[in-house]
């Protein structure tokens, strides 16, 4: 059946056939076409990753079911598709929580391990793949892989933050982290300057597991100035009598699936409204509130994405190792005044991840959103490039639609390698683009 | 806790509504006819909260095997109050026009089967005098329309099939209910171009177990079918028979 699956960003528009896969024992049984296939979960990546123009996707929600969960060691096995959402919903009432969960819930297993996803906690528990314990990687000639780190590990390694293409994970088992209440202690601490950010960023590193911060992009004036977001799981004798579970801000139904597209302005709006309350209020402040809005803030509105209206955006993230550079990117996002007004910033610990193809890696790790107005955004994406190439850093695939060969083969040279054990059969749009042109720069 | 009985519980939709009941710590068995699907199903509700899943694997056209198999329900659930009945085939109408053989087979599993499984179970929990058996029909078995007249006649059937029953078990405190689905997305229909009428069987799902729950008698899923069969049924055959529907 032709579709109109499309990934986050709303970019590039693909065609693509679909074929969806409910049950893990069943044989792929791919047509006899050479189109090529890729699995995709949730297409929370906000570019081509998840899409295979001209091809095939296999489309994994259907596989969402739970395999096995011992609630004494909080391990929990399931299928592919089952989404962080899902397990949240299972172990949070139990007393478990993810080792480690991006900025929204919608997101499969499978792709969560494809893209070797990272969180607030990267400094101390590191890429989502450390804490897969074992999955069975399905492959077009009908083998099956049981991959762990000491088994089939090369396969292990290369699926972890492997694109979707080494085969298809049809389950995996991943080892949950104990809590005692859904409740966080959090502290918003506001800051003028990235120096305080840095500073503030090392001294909470050893006592807090999570550690964000929002940058206002919006003014070169006051380039620098943030809120600092820590906080921590709380345990449940230090939650007060009185807390209640807050009833959530629930958006009307209609505005959370967002049925249109509108115009940029009103995400921007929205974020700065959302900056401003934070920073105006005090320089400090500590609360305690519920879990899902200290993790998603943004998946209170499904589809936010359409905000950007219908040309779609970009989402740009690097990383580089030397945060003192940081600063000469940030002034030339500003003054092109082509970004989204809030940036993501967060410094990535030094835990590896066992993953070939992984993109986190020590230093300070920068997000936001270009919508697309033309050639310019491209441009200036490119120029970028060049920057956290000279700088040493890398870009992530998963947000990206528009990364040159070049590029992403200067900030993953090992990619050379990772293609030993990509199936023939999968491909995507995304690595047809990146491999087009031969090697150009040697490590 | 219920003691809940699916037949046909690999289907989308049979799957959506064993999870509410899992949630809710009922007991479950599960028939259908392959042993991984099953098994896979079986796992995913234990991990959900079921209080116990057992299943058993029959094809469903094997109409002497249906006694047996409850047999075994009734001794692995140690007794019985909910039943679902949720398979089904929605074979090619042009295949059933040439052929009878096709056209026999599609209400064999539809209709026959159905009636097979009903005769016993129905006897069983008039004998009990408390119950409740809910079957997937469908909006199909409300008109005969020339795109699917066989798979309708099935359904037609069996929900006058059910019809009867229901007001023979209203004395002995059983309730029938009769599901009647609209367009769902499910594997039945994967071939199918999707538009605004189409429900996930989620949706389908929540109604049936809320369905259960308040011992109805039809409903349409989602509710706006009733309305929508309600015109198409006040269409005039003369100029019905016209519509290329
Ligand atoms: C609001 C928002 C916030 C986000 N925040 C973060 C963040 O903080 N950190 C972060 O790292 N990411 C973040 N992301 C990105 C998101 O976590 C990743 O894109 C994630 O991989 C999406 O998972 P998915 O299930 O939607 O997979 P898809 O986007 O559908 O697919 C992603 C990749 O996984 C592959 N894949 C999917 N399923 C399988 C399978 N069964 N077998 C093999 N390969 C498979 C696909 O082929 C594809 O290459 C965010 C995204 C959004 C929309
Ligand atoms: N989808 C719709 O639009 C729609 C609309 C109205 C009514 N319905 C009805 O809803 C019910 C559920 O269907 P669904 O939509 O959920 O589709 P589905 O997922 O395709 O389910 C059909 C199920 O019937 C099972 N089945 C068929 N013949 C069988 C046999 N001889 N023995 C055992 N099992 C058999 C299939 O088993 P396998 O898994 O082993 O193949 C499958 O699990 C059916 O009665 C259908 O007629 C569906």
């Amino acid at each position: 059946m032709q579709s109109t699956y499309q990934s986050w960003g709303n970019f590039p528009k693909v065609s693509q056939r679909i074929r969806s896969i409910p049950w893990r024992k069943k044989p792929l049984l791919l047509p006899e076409t050479p189109d090529t296939v890729l699995a995709h979960g949730l297409g929370r990546s906000y570019g081509d990753v998840c899409l295979n123009n001209n091809g095939i996707l296999l489309t994994t929600r259907k596989l969402n079911r739970f395999i096995q969960f011992d609630v004494d060691e909080g391990v929990l096995r399931c299928e592919a598709g089952v989404s962080l959402a899902e397990i949240l919903a299972l172990c949070v009432p139990q007393g478990w929580f993810l080792p480690v969960t991006p900025g929204t819930q919608f997101v499969t297993i499978g792709g969560a391990i494809a893209n070797d996803v990272h969180g607030k906690n990267h400094h101390c528990a590191g890429t989502f793949g450390r804490h897969v314990l074992q999955f069975e990687l399905l492959r077009s000639d009908g083998e099956r892989l049981l991959c762990t780190p000491t088994s089939n590990e090369p396969y292990y390694a290369a699926t972890i933050g492997g694109l979707g293409l080494t085969g298809l994970i049809t389950w995996a088992e991943i080892k949950l982290k104990r809590i005692s209440h859904r409740a966080m202690q959090v502290e918003s601490i506001q800051f003028s300057q990235l120096d305080e950010f840095f500073e503030l960023s090392q001294q909470s590193d050893q006592d807090y597991d999570y550690t964000v911060a929002w940058l206002d992009c919006n003014n070169s004036q006051a380039l620098g100035r943030g809120i600092f977001f820590r906080g921590n799981h709380v345990a449940a004798d230090e939650i007060p009598k009185d807390w209640k579970l807050p009833r959530f801000n629930r958006l009307p139904p209609l505005l959370r699936t967002m049925p249109i597209n509108l115009p940029g302005f009103v995400l921007n709006r929205w974020t700065i409204s959302a900056f401003n309350t934070f920073y105006y209020k005090k320089t400090r402040q500590s609360q305690l509130i519920d879990y899902q809005p200290f993790f998603y803030p943004l998946d209170a509105i499904l589809e936010w994405k359409r905000l950007y209206g219908k040309n779609g955006f970009l989402q740009y993230q690097f990383v580089i190792p030397d945060h003192r550079m940081l600063k000469e990117i940030l002034q030339k996002i500003v003054a092109s005044g082509l970004g989204s007004f809030l940036a993501v910033l967060k410094t990535f610990g030094e835990l590896a991840s066992p993953g070939l193809l992984s993109f986190p890696r020590p230093g300070v790790t920068l997000a936001l959103d270009f919508p697309i107005k033309g050639a310019v955004t491209f441009e200036l994406l490119a120029q970028l490039d060049e920057k956290v190439r000279e700088m040493g850093g890398a870009v992530y695939p998963c947000k990206d639609a528009r990364l040159s060969a070049r590029h992403f083969q200067a900030f993953y040279p090992q990619w050379t390698k990772f293609a030993e054990y990509i199936d023939p059969r999968f491909s995507s749009s995304f690595w047809r683009r990146v491999t087009e042109t031969p090697l150009c720069v040697k490590s | 806790m219920r003691k809940i009985l699916i037949i046909g519980a690999t289907s989308a939709i049979a799957q959506e509504t064993a999870k509410l009941f899992a949630e809710k710590h009922d007991a479950l068995f599960l028939v259908g006819r392959d042993v991984d699907k099953l098994e896979a199903i079986t796992a995913d509700l234990k991990v959900r909260g079921a209080h116990q899943v057992a299943y058993y694997t029959l094809d469903l056209n094997e109409f002497d095997q249906h006694e047996p198999m409850l047999e075994q329900a009734y001794k692995s659930l140690e007794g019985l109050d909910t039943v679902l009945i949720a398979y089904g085939t929605l074979d090619d109408q042009k295949a059933c026009e040439q052929d009878f053989a096709q056209a026999e087979q599609a209400l064999r599993t539809n209709f026959m089967s159905v009636v097979s499984l009903l005769t016993p179970i129905a006897n069983r929990l008039e004998k009990q005098h408390y119950g409740c058996i809910a079957v997937i029909s469908s909006v199909a078995g409300d008109r005969g329309r020339q795109s699917n007249y066989v798979y309708a006649a099935a359904k037609g059937g069996l929900s006058l099939f059910l019809q009867g029953l229901r007001s023979r078990l209203h004395s002995a405190n059983v309730c029938v209910l009769t599901i009647k689905p609209g367009f769902v997305d499910t594997p039945m229909t994967t071939n199918f171009k999707k538009g605004a009428l189409w429900a996930q069987p989620e949706t389908v799902a929540r109604g049936i177990f809320r369905a259960i729950k308040w011992r109805r008698n039809v409903i349409y899923l989602p509710w706006f079918w009733r309305f929508i069969m309600m015109v198409i049924r006040l269409i005039p055959e003369p100029l019905f028979k016209r519509m290329k529907l």
